[in-house]
């Protein structure tokens, strides 16, 4: 079976919406909630993300969300319980986003193999780089049908981003601007340079922007420059200051979504 | 038998353990870094400044003292390395001189460090004095207020102290904070780890600037004893950069026992400890994969142990492979037996320690020692910052 990453891709080319939210939080079990109502409100893509303790590359409310999580008991072999069933009613494509070590401790080959099981469709592992990737681990993602989706920022340079986009499946992830998670800068201070740097490169595989994207307004901004964009920390906000989910999440993606 | 390297690859690694696991914001900084560190520290006129300041800044060489009456106490012979005589009181002056004359010569304007006790924060707020640069040490807000007298310093420094206040508010959580600022601020900063770990070229390059110590102590023991080999090296170990620098020139020299000593807390069979080989994994963090506490689903668990400098649920990818490869073994001593050891070299010698360094005291105490052996101990640093944990251990 085709990626479903892949067949996203191939069938909407602009105004992708990915939505990343903290397994675990608000609550322990909200999990296939979570999921099932991002997919009936719209977005195209969903991260997962897999809580730990040193989340170094994320700013305060995924920092705060990740804390929540564990304390509720959150744990791979839970998320992984938790979401074994999830292919029976949603389609589109699902990604794990966390740090290495709990991966390595789950064991990676055991890890791509549920993910396979599961009916995930890529990772992203932000400490895992892209060395380390491509030496010991890229044969058990290609094994599964997995895509291992790599970032770029606005210091890689022209040709880091070459061998990155050769060595991706899948889609880039570009970090808007040098920040942790939800910190982005300003829509008005966007590093137009940065962005069409990377357009005029002409990636063979599709963009989305991540980092800083918190409304409707950045939201569009990123979709003039690449193919979609990614939100989490303003998602985790949203989740947590509605008590209940099923608005919050209709409230939150009719708020990014433009009115058609 | 085939011959073990002790030294970092061209990959960062010390057999399997170190590496690069940094997350690509990182990647700019730190292939530069390990592009550019070893042709910078081996310019003739970056060894010539750096060992100027280590002569008139830092004090050095610091004295190689034989210690009479702990020796006759133990019925062996012991010598102290008194790196707690250099200048701000340890051994981690040492490393942040030779890393701020790094970062001036990468163009660098702003530093960032983290810091538990305080010692290698007062230690980059110093170098930055003494190189105008901007500082920002991040210390998790526990620390803040268990080692006021070290904030105070750093401010008088110069230095803007942020108090960090996620997971359990202590020198994880610091460094977590300062690799974050690192990610925001990939242009201006350098980023000056106190310790033998984080990602590749860190340990190295901190290890290279630390190796002073067992240099010295080669020379110093020649004149003294007539042979550059002592017995045995005995240092403590959180991150490990003491314990780096006094093995580091011995490394291949394996008539010389090594021995690590690890902060056993209330003892390595309860939840209370910071001694990461002896209860620990292999894991990532920090960008390195190294040995680690961790629980069963690989969060990262708390240490501790009643010195702060060594409440650390990591330790360097050169120890891990010290520790693997049994060239250095590795003990724990407990808070008790540190405060015994601490007392009993001052009472004995006259000399207050740290309570990191009195971790390597104790362990005498655990050792079989024989009349002949010549014992060479680290002393890290100095017990002025613990005065107020041995007041109220002792009750003066």
């Amino acid at each position: 079976m085709k990626n479903r990453i892949n067949h996203l891709f191939e069938t909407k080319k602009n105004n992708i919406l990915s939505v990343y939210f903290t397994a675990g939080f608000p609550n322990l079990n909200d999990t296939v909630e979570i999921i099932q109502q991002l997919e009936k409100n719209g977005v195209d893509l969903i991260e997962i993300g897999m809580p730990f303790s040193d989340p170094t590359a994320d700013g305060p409310t995924i920092q705060h969300s990740s804390e929540v999580a564990l304390r509720n008991g959150m744990s791979l072999n839970l998320l992984f319980q938790q979401v074994k069933e999830i292919r029976k009613f949603v389609h589109i494509p699902l990604i794990l986003m966390g740090y290495f070590n709990p991966v390595m401790q789950y064991g990676l080959e055991k890890f791509c193999a549920t993910c396979k099981e599961t009916g995930i469709d890529g990772v992203i592992l932000p400490d895992l780089p892209l060395e380390e990737y491509e030496e010991h681990f890229k044969k058990f993602f290609l094994m599964n049908h997995l895509h291992n989706i790599l970032l770029i920022t606005p210091q890689t340079p022209d040709d880091r981003i070459r061998k990155i986009d050769d060595a991706s499946e899948g889609f880039i992830y570009a970090v808007s601007s040098s920040s942790t998670t939800g910190e982005g800068k300003k829509v008005e201070d966007f590093n137009r340079e940065y962005f069409e740097r990377i357009q005029r490169m002409k990636p063979k595989n599709p963009v989305l922007i991540g980092f800083g994207i918190s409304d409707r307004e950045t939201f569009l901004n990123a979709c003039n420059f690449a193919n979609g964009a990614i939100l989490g920390s303003a998602f985790i906000k949203a989740v947590q200051q509605k008590k209940i989910l099923k608005v919050a999440i209709r409230d939150f993606v009719k708020s990014i979504i433009p009115p058609q | 038998m085939q011959k073990i390297n002790y030294q970092v690859n061209e990959k960062g690694y010390y057999g399997e353990f170190g590496g690069a696991w940094i997350p690509e914001m990182m990647f700019a900084n730190i292939d530069e870094l390990r592009r550019r560190y070893l042709e910078i520290i081996q310019l003739p006129e970056f060894i010539k400044e750096l060992d100027q300041l280590f002569q008139d800044y830092v004090g050095r060489p610091s004295p190689l003292y034989y210690a009479s009456r702990l020796s006759e106490y133990y019925g062996t012979s012991i010598f102290l390395k008194r790196e707690d005589l250099n200048h701000t009181g340890s051994h981690k002056l040492n490393n942040t001189v030779g890393q701020i004359l790094l970062a001036q010569r990468l163009g660098k304007t702003r530093i960032i460090a983290e810091t538990g006790a305080g010692q290698h924060g007062v230690a980059t707020a110093t170098v930055c004095a003494l190189k105008g640069m901007k500082c920002v040490v991040y210390m998790g807000a526990l620390d803040v207020q268990r080692q006021a007298p070290n904030v105070k310093k750093m401010k008088m420094l110069g230095a803007e102290v942020v108090s960090v206040q996620s997971g359990n508010k202590t020198l994880k959580d610091a460094t977590n904070e300062a690799m974050r600022d690192w990610i925001k601020n990939p242009e201006d900063t350098h980023y000056i780890i106190g310790s033998v770990v984080g990602p590749h070229p860190f340990p190295d390059m901190v290890a290279r600037f630390q190796s002073v110590i067992s240099r010295e102590i080669k020379a110093q023991l020649l004149g003294k004893t007539g042979s550059e080999f002592p017995t045995r090296i005995i240092a403590c170990v959180g991150g490990g950069s003491n314990a780096a620098g006094a093995f580091y020139h011995y490394l291949n020299h394996n008539q010389v026992e090594l021995i690590g000593v690890e902060a056993g807390g209330k003892g390595v069979d309860t939840k209370d400890t910071a001694a990461t080989l002896l209860v620990g994994s292999p894991g990532v963090l920090h960008a390195s994969r190294t040995m680690l506490m961790q629980n069963r689903d690989g969060q990262i668990t708390e240490p501790y142990s009643i010195s702060a400098g060594l409440d650390y649920p990591g330790i360097g990818p050169l120890h891990s492979h010290l520790h693997k490869t049994k060239r250095a073994k590795y003990i724990a001593t407990t808070d008790e037996e540190v405060l015994k050891a601490a007392l009993l070299l001052t009472r004995k010698e006259g000399i207050i320690p740290a309570l990191e360094s009195a971790h390597a005291l104790a362990a005498l105490e655990k050792l079989k020692l024989n009349e002949n052996d010549v014992n060479v101990i680290n002393l890290s640093g100095s017990g002025n910052k613990d005065m107020e944990t041995y007041l109220n251990a002792f009750n003066f």
